[in-house]
């Protein structure tokens, strides 16, 4: 994403304009507007035009509009954001009040006003910004049977393609049948492979498997390519990595990025970052469970005690349709570093972020024990 | 057709004049013609096993015929509605009267007395002790005039209840006049007693006093069953035209019956074909990766005489080739290519062998931590299990210590529901059969196997082998060095001491499918173990959570073809009426009638392991079971429990941590097919694993 232009005066009003460069830009857009906002952005609208003879004609005309949004609409797939709202400037083509929506786009600039730019959103513009911030990865998480293309960046987990199939187990006197099922598998898992993975844009490819698939599937998908000259494969041969995972779900995507080799290669660790401080914070409830909370009533509680040390909080909260609730959860961020507590916002589109979000969205990582919350709290619990 | 009209017009009771002489000859095997359709029927339904079934089809058609029959139009030849009239009627009669008298004049009596039970069965009695006496003087009438005489009969009764009850008292009579006048009364009724069962029982009662002591109950007796009732419930007829109602007080228990009768024969059947063959048990062999399990088993099957000479020769020189001797015996077993260049089993190796009392079905888990999904599988299916440790100094304390399968692998099994465990000691060779090392791998083994997991002490039994050079396999050992101090069972006979697990063969049929492959000839198959019920060849069958219903075609039981297949059976079924794809691997086949629950929220009692992250709420995690695996999240924590008392220790905690149990809800990201834990306990298991550990095993209470 680049940043064209910033008007923010003190008290937090004002715009900014942004250009979003690749799909993952979309999601942070997605993050940024919320209900309310104004949009300005190029469109294309059909516009039906009476003569003076009552003859009518319709023209789709590019147009640009500024819409005050009502509502908002991320397709994770393709990575489009549509934003629904009325349009709140003068257009010679289209009425005040009269609705429309915005497709945001890569490479298509989009002006947006807010009437209170928090600390929150301030920080979601500058990661957004970043341009060390992109790094590419596909990874492949299988086990017999089933398989997990995705694409991670610093701030999604795409599932692009998922493959199911049964293979026939071992059976005496017929493992070819078992073979052959395990060969049609890994065909389709290659095939997935080759259509959604851009060995130009990605650095590296995982390939994380319980026991030796990986390097069945590995193995398979060399051979594969010298068969067919395949050279995209054969090129790119050394991007492949091999790892331990202990399943093909996607959620053991976290095993695979807590690894050690892979946090080497990738640039931006934010993924890894947050794998590795949801695993402190379920550790410490284990050993310490007076030091770990969670729940957004528990963790304000301590953080009044300034007791919080780390804050794991879920972009859930902050695209909320409450607005008093964000205003809580932003109050909180801010509080907490004023404290010299550290803030990690997990992206709800990461598996690590996805199981923050079961559990609440909000966990906290306490400085001291403090057993007293848990106590007074028995009674009144709401979930 | 023109054949068998001519026949109708016969007078059969010259053809039956020395019908009563010959009792013990059924009456088809004397009579040759084909009088018509309706006898031909019959003989059908007289055959033992059909009959069950064909009652059952005639109790509904006993009921729409009772509302039709006063239209009173009855056409001859019969029409398929008054076909089954004529069966249910005769069915009735038979149970009366038993194989005493020939069916011809049966059909004749029921046509003459149009349907009517009451009716019929007077004019058969009048028949056959007339007949018998002499020369018949009842040749058949006109069919017009016969009606006339039956309608007015039907009026007379309809009017006069008095009459009904004498015209029954009379009947009673008549039996016994029937009886009495036989020539030789007492064997000629015990043959008919030993050719048709319960039903004759009519005849030992011939007087009315003894049907009004409850000292002779005769649950199958329907004489006397339908005595008291037409003579006490007289005035209660009255307003009925139709003397059918003698039929209906029986008939409307009978689907009921039936119900039972269907039960009955699955434990029966069960006994008919099992009972006089070896019992059998389904062994899991389990422990950690490199004990030693392939190849104990596999030398087992060898030394058993499962696996030719020729074979294993083949094994040998190959497995030489690859620098692989030592996994000779484990080839057996780890028949992938990719399997036996590794060295290490990674899916269930099955194979079956025969102890002196027992059938085994021997299912060889993986020991590798990457495969325990697999193991899973395979101890699901399992009654009984072998756990295999290796004694080499160094390799059982790895094996044990937490990193280690041994202990995950125990305790899997034991949640999974086996009960028995024989622990082999292997590779002591490698300690000279020290004594000293055997104990202290027992002590370890027990106190962890009976305090943690749970096993019973008398279940449990420690052995010494050598799985390598076959030492206590088949036979007590000959080494000196052991013989000094072992003189307990070898491991044949400790797998032969097994105990069997009762069948739940009477419940309702349901079968997790293990695996899809394609088949030689039409179809496709699938495995799976049977765990309550039984199916038989040419069932229809239903693929939940599909919901789709599939067409047994055959049935196969370690790659013998069989007619029926019964709970604990590992079978092959082939199936069809169903696309292959739809079919996957964690479905449930199980009966239509009573299919199984599909679920995606269960409510369940959890105990977790020891772990190393506590289980809070929305906790992802793999919900294992049966066949199955798939993702789930614990949605809500309701109580923590005190692990043996089962008291709630606490009320909504924030989080379970090791070794506690508790209650949660969990929700499964696809549906599944479960059972409660009190309802079928197979199919109310279940694990949860987490990153490659096993965190939880837990026990459904509630589907939601």
């Amino acid at each position: 994403m680049k940043l064209i232009h910033r008007n923010i005066d003190k008290d937090g009003k004002g715009e900014v304009t942004l250009m979003p460069d690749d799909p993952e830009d979309i999601w942070h857009a997605y993050n940024l507007i919320s209900e309310g906002d104004s949009v300005k952005g190029s469109t294309i609208r059909k516009v039906q035009t009476e003569t003076a003879t009552g003859s009518s004609q319709s023209n789709r005309i590019r147009t640009t509009l500024t819409v005050c949004v009502v509502s908002t609409d991320f397709d994770t797939q393709a990575c489009v954001l549509r934003l629904k709202g009325r349009n709140i400037a003068e257009n010679p083509y289209v009425k005040m009040g009269a609705y429309h929506t915005l497709d945001l786009e890569p490479n298509r600039k989009f002006t947006l006003g807010k009437a209170h730019w928090d600390s929150v959103f301030l920080e979601r513009v500058e990661m957004a910004c970043d341009p060390t911030q992109n790094a590419d990865l596909a990874a492949v998480v299988m086990q017999e049977g089933l398989a997990h293309v995705c694409l991670v960046t610093s701030s999604m987990t795409l599932v692009r393609a998922k493959i199911e199939n049964t293979v026939p187990r071992k059976r005496k006197g017929n493992a070819a049948q078992h073979e052959k099922g395990l060969h049609r598998f890994y065909e389709n898992v290659m095939q997935a492979i080759l259509r959604h993975v851009n060995f130009d844009v990605v650095k590296c490819v995982l390939v994380a498997s319980p026991g030796f698939v990986r390097d069945q599937f590995f193995e398979f998908m060399m051979q594969q390519a010298l068969k067919t000259d395949n050279k995209q494969l054969l090129e790119n041969k050394n991007k492949f990595l091999l790892l331990h995972s202990s399943s093909g779900f996607k959620h053991s995507l976290r095993e695979v990025l807590s690894d050690p080799s892979v946090q080497s290669k990738l640039a931006d660790t934010k993924a890894a970052g947050e794998v590795k401080v949801l695993d402190s914070f379920y550790s410490l409830l284990q050993n310490e469970p007076a030091r770990a909370y969670y729940g957004l009533k528990h963790v304000e509680v301590a953080h009044q005690a300034q007791a919080v040390e780390t804050l794991l909080i879920t972009d859930t909260l902050f695209r909320s349709k409450d607005l008093t609730e964000r205003k809580r959860c932003v109050a909180l961020v801010d509080g907490v570093r004023e404290y010299g507590g550290t803030v990690k916002i997990f992206s709800s589109l990461h598996p690590s972020g996805e199981q923050l979000d079961q559990l609440t969205g909000v966990a906290a990582i306490l400085r001291y024990p403090m057993p007293e919350i848990e106590e007074e709290d028995h009674a009144d619990d709401s979930d | 057709m023109a054949r068998h009209r001519s026949v109708r017009g016969m007078n059969y009771d010259e053809e039956y004049e020395g019908y009563f002489d010959v009792y013990g000859h059924s009456v088809e095997e004397d009579y040759c013609g084909s009088p018509s359709m309706d006898q031909y029927m019959y003989d059908r339904s007289k055959q033992p096993d059909m009959s069950a079934f064909m009652q059952t089809v005639d109790d509904i058609a006993e009921e729409d015929h009772e509302v039709q029959d006063h239209g009173g139009a009855i056409n001859y030849p019969l029409d398929p509605m008054e076909e089954g009239k004529l069966q249910s009627c005769l069915d009735e009669l038979r149970s009366v009267v038993g194989e005493s008298v020939s069916e011809t004049i049966l059909i004749k009596a029921i046509r003459d007395a149009n349907f009517d039970i009451e009716d019929a069965l007077k004019r058969v009695l009048d028949n056959s002790t007339s007949s018998s006496a002499a020369v018949s003087e009842t040749a058949p009438l006109p069919q017009r005039e016969r009606k006339h005489r039956d309608r007015n009969r039907k009026e007379k009764e309809t009017d006069d209840p008095e009459s009904k009850a004498v015209a029954l008292e009379k009947v009673r009579e008549e039996i016994q006049n029937m009886a009495l006048s036989h020539g030789f009364p007492g064997a000629a009724l015990k043959v008919v007693a030993a050719k048709t069962s319960k039903r004759s029982h009519g005849f030992d009662i011939p007087s009315p006093a003894s049907d009004s002591t409850p000292s002779t109950p005769r649950p199958y007796d329907r004489l006397g069953a339908v005595s008291p009732a037409s003579s006490t419930c007289s005035s209660r007829r009255d307003d009925s035209p139709g003397a059918e109602k003698i039929g209906t007080p029986e008939e409307t228990p009978s689907p009921i019956r039936a119900k039972i009768k269907k039960k009955v024969n699955a434990q029966e059947e069960y006994q008919k074909e099992r009972g006089n063959m070896k019992e059998k048990v389904n062994l899991v062999v389990i422990g950690h990766v490199d004990a030693g399990k392939s190849t104990l088993m596999g030398h087992l099957l060898y030394l058993n005489g499962q696996v030719n000479k020729k074979l294993m020769h083949k094994y040998e020189q190959e497995s030489k080739k690859l620098g692989k001797q030592s996994f000779v015996y484990a080839w057996v077993l780890d028949e992938t290519g990719e399997e036996r260049s590794r060295g290490v089993t990674m899916d269930i190796g099955q194979s079956h062998f025969e102890t002196e009392h027992k059938e085994v079905i021997l299912l060889d888990a993986p020991g590798h931590k990457d495969f325990i999904p697999n193991m899973i599988l395979g101890a699901a299916q399992a009654d009984v299990a072998i756990l295999v440790v290796d004694a080499t100094r160094g390799e059982f304390e790895t094996g044990f210590e937490s990193g280690g399968q041994t202990r995950e692998h125990a305790l899997l099994v034991r949640s999974l529901g086996v009960s028995q465990m024989a622990v082999v000691v292997n590779k002591l060779d490698n300690e000279k059969w020290s004594q000293k090392r055997f104990e202290e791998v027992k002590k370890t083994l027990s106190q962890f196997l009976i305090k943690h997991v749970g096993f019973r002490e008398a279940d449990l039994q420690f052995l010494p082998c050598s799985g390598l050079t076959g030492v206590n396999l088949i036979s007590r050992p000959e080494i000196e060095e052991l013989r000094s101090w072992y003189t307990g069972p070898c491991l044949l006979e400790v797998i032969d001491r097994f105990q069997c697990p009762e069948r739940p063969v009477s419940k309702p049929f349901r079968m997790p499918i293990s695996d899809v492959f394609k088949s030689v000839g039409a179809g496709f198959c699938v495995a799976g173990r049977i765990e309550t019920g039984f199916i038989q060849n040419g069932d229809k069958a239903m693929v939940m959570p599909q919901g789709e219903s599939v067409l047994v075609k055959g049935l196969t039981l370690e790659d013998v073809a069989r007619h029926s297949a019964f709970a604990g059976d590992q079978v092959v079924l082939t199936l069809s009426g169903i696309d292959m794809a739809l079919v996957t691997m964690g479905s449930v086949l199980c009966d239509p009638a009573n299919p199984i629950r599909v679920t995606t929220k269960v409510q369940a009692r959890i105990v977790l392991f020891n772990i190393q992250l506590p289980v809070t709420k929305g906790f992802q995690a793999l919900f294992h079971h049966q066949s199955l695996c798939e993702q789930a999240v614990i949605k809500r924590i309701i109580c923590q429990l005190h692990k043996s008392t089962g008291e709630v220790v606490r009320e909504r905690p924030r989080c379970l941590t090791k070794n506690t149990s508790g209650m949660v809800v969990i929700e499964i990201a696809r549906p599944v097919c479960v059972e409660l834990y009190k309802d079928a306990k197979e199919l109310g298991r279940f694990m949860l694993r987490v990153g490659g550990s096993t965190v939880a095993a837990g026990m459904i209470t509630e589907i939601l």
